[in-house]
């Protein structure tokens, strides 16, 4: 099966390994994977910050790149809910939207597989919901199913699908509010070995609230755990 | 209420870090709601009846003339006296006139947001016209000089321990006073209150045109008082409250029970159809229905907006709402406030004056999934977000900053050249100065590059 890799501004430049790690996973899940050069952020920002020009220019932009790609595979839920459900809404509905996957749903759900390995045996694991996968794309258990196929343990999180607080833009207008956010999620959870979300910009956001405040847990990419999971490494 | 909603982000600020009190006693509240809200939806097919109650509201907004009409003709029938209220001014004074060509001299109130919307406490108290608050939650902002903070908990900000001391400084109760101790003192106070009032005032939650039906809904009791025992009462509504027919005020009334509260139906529903028709009949002697449209109209005119006029004000979306929890609704400036208000605000004042409030969000969409008439909420926060950009109303750094990113990310060779240097700067002093940059360092250590991006790994080779 042929796969683009729509890798996020974000993950590019703060989640190198980790998009690697997705690479690698989807290559041993039988995958040939692409990476088409000229990609460069999918317009959330914009869009999102409601600058409609520019995010359309993005938008078009993006869809461009990814014209000729069978299957989009994106490391970020809300990157992967930017192109299928705001693309068409901004009128690039015959873009690449239908072709474009989040990573965990693209290898639960399309590529059918339940069990990667039993790679993360022992761990116990706090997976955040991004909300835009969550509610947009309306994945719940995908990811999970996935942790929890290669042996991990992943607790119960009363604050698991609230949101981190990140927002984009949000994040940078109004730090107060986005950090409490932040800290709420933070401190309603439980013991773990690593907290894991597939959304770059939520990862960014509690981990550095979590330095700042002197929390030293170990927040990892949804790609690297799943490339442990199958191939059993730390 | 002077509207404030310019100043989101310093109020915000100062609520979450002066008073944590406010947080933690709002955050305590609104779960309890959701939590109760999620049950109840999970006891019936909710998509069904969200489905349903959207089709109603939707129907209603798009005959709202025709509606309007036969509610009035089904209300004059019934005996009640309907008066039109274009602005909040007309409003108020509809209300003063009637009350001083009465001799009222004393109006006890059932909670209202349109009154705090109108600001009708002020105008009866310049014309010597005592006001009491009757809600508990509204005596109790009434005491402290407040204006509410939550839809349907206006004192949802305040914890125990200081209704205790508040009661214990104003009533006399004990300072370690449980809630039904509190309560009791507040009744048998409110109680001469009711005895002594000429006029009672409420809101709507629904008025049926098919019927000319008032229906309201509480849980304490004191909108049945407020609305019946008086001679006079007057009733104030938004002119979005209509609904059809008898059968759908049965749907709304469970539907918003469960959204608010996560009851099946409210404690105490009063329909109120008209006065008294004879001699020893129970009900007020007069009743007024004031219709209130207040920027109502032109939200309706809004081909995205006016889906907001569906809102049956039941506070679910404060409820779950991340952003709201962390400061209450005092944060937003003005009456209404969380997921609802930053959309409603900017419809009713108009954006100039409300402009923060639609970037008061981290476009999670929780909101959108617990609201009981299906408001895009997400949506109308970007629809209001491009109208602000569009008419210049946000920081112009944040508007040249998106122009030049998407200048550069439009131009593969540039992104992929500045990408080399620009998150490396991430560290350095300059990047603790950029305005937009300063807002993440301030409370968060900056994020960490990764060593080599992606694009250099891949075109490096990634082994397996
Ligand atoms: S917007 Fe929806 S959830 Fe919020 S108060 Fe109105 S009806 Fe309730």
């Amino acid at each position: 099966m042929k796969v683009a890799l729509f890798v996020t501004c974000l993950a590019d430049h703060y989640f190198a390994e980790a998009a690697a790690d997705a690479v690698r996973l989807l290559r041993h899940l039988g995958c040939e994977v692409s990476f088409p050069n000229t990609q460069t952020c999918c317009g959330q920002p914009a869009h999102n910050a409601g600058m409609a020009e520019e995010a359309l220019k993005m938008a078009e932009h993006t869809s461009g790149v990814l014209k000729d790609a069978e299957h989009v595979v994106v490391p970020s839920g809300s990157c992967a809910a930017m192109i299928t459900k705001a693309y068409p809404a901004l009128g690039l509905g015959n873009g690449p939207s239908s072709r474009t996957w989040e990573l965990g749903a693209f290898v639960r759900r399309h590529l059918d597989i339940a069990s990667l390995g039993r790679g993360l045996e022992g761990r116990s694991v706090a997976y955040h919901q991004g909300c835009h996968a969550l509610r947009e794309l309306g994945l719940e258990t995908e990811s999970i199913e996935l942790l929890e196929g290669a042996g991990a343990h992943v607790v119960d999180w009363p604050s698991a699908t609230e949101c981190c607080g990140f927002g984009g833009l949000f994040s940078t207008k109004m730090p107060p509010v986005s950090t409490a956010m932040a800290d709420a999620k933070l401190d309603s959870l439980p013991q773990v070995d690593w907290v894991v979300s597939g959304d770059p910009g939520c990862l960014l956001q509690l981990s550095s609230r979590a330095r700042r405040t002197g929390n030293d847990l170990r927040f990892r990419h949804l790609a690297s755990v799943l490339w442990e999971a199958a191939d059993g490494r730390a | 209420m002077d509207v404030r909603s310019r100043d989101y982000a310093d109020l915000a600020r100062t609520i979450i870090e002066d008073t944590p009190g406010v947080r933690k006693a709002v955050s305590g509240a609104t779960a309890a709601f959701d939590a109760a809200r999620r049950r109840a939806y999970a006891e019936i097919d909710a998509e069904a009846w969200r489905r349903w109650a959207e089709g109603v509201k939707n129907h209603v907004l798009t005959h709202l003339d025709q509606y309007l009409e036969e509610a009035e003709a089904r209300l004059q029938e019934n005996g009640a006296k309907v008066h039109w209220a274009g602005n909040a001014q007309e409003a108020r004074h509809i209300v003063a006139e009637l009350a001083q060509a009465r001799g009222v001299r004393s109006v006890v109130k059932g909670k209202s947001m349109l009154t705090e919307e109108i600001e009708l406490n002020p105008a009866l108290e310049e014309r010597g016209i005592h006001v009491y608050e009757t809600d508990l939650g509204e005596y109790i902002l009434q005491l402290l000089d407040e204006a509410p903070s939550h839809i349907l908990g206006p004192a949802i900000h305040r914890s125990l321990e200081d209704v205790q001391a508040l009661f214990a400084d104003r009533l006399g109760t004990a300072a370690d006073a449980l809630p039904d101790d509190l309560a009791a003192a507040a009744r048998t106070e409110l109680r001469a209150r009711f005895q002594e009032a000429d006029m009672g005032v409420s809101g709507g939650n629904f008025l049926v045109a098919e019927t000319g039906t008032l229906a309201l809904i509480e849980n304490e009791g004191n909108i049945r008082l407020t609305t019946s025992l008086p001679r006079i009462h007057v009733a104030l509504v938004g002119i979005e409250k209509l609904l059809p027919t008898f059968g759908d005020l049965a749907g709304f009334l469970q539907l918003t029970a469960r959204a608010g509260t996560g009851q099946a139906i409210g404690c105490f529903v009063s329909l109120i159809q008209g006065p008294a028709t004879a001699p020893g009949d129970d009900g007020p002697e007069e009743v007024h229905i004031v219709l209130v449209d207040n920027g109502r109209t032109d939200v309706l005119a809004d081909e995205h907006a006016w889906e907001t006029l569906r809102c049956v004000r039941c506070g679910a979306c404060l409820n779950t709402c991340p952003v709201y929890k962390q400061t209450g609704g005092h944060a937003y400036g003005w009456v209404y406030s969380g997921p609802i208000g930053a959309v409603l605000d900017p419809g009713l004042l108009g954006l100039e004056q409300t402009a923060p409030l639609p970037f008061a969000s981290s476009l999670c969409g929780a909101c959108f999934d617990a609201c009981p008439v299906r408001i895009p909420i997400p949506d109308l926060l970007l629809h209001w977000r491009r109208a602000a950009q569009a008419r210049g109303l946000t920081p112009l750094s944040e508007r040249a900053g998106l122009k030049a990113f998407t200048a550069m990310a439009t131009r593969p060779a540039l992104y992929r050249y500045l990408g080399r240097v620009g998150p490396r700067l991430a560290g350095s002093s300059l990047f603790r100065r950029l305005p937009v940059l300063s807002g993440w360092t301030e409370h968060r250590e900056p994020p960490e590059p990764s060593p080599r991006r992606f694009r250099d790994l891949w075109s490096e080779g990634i082994g397996e």
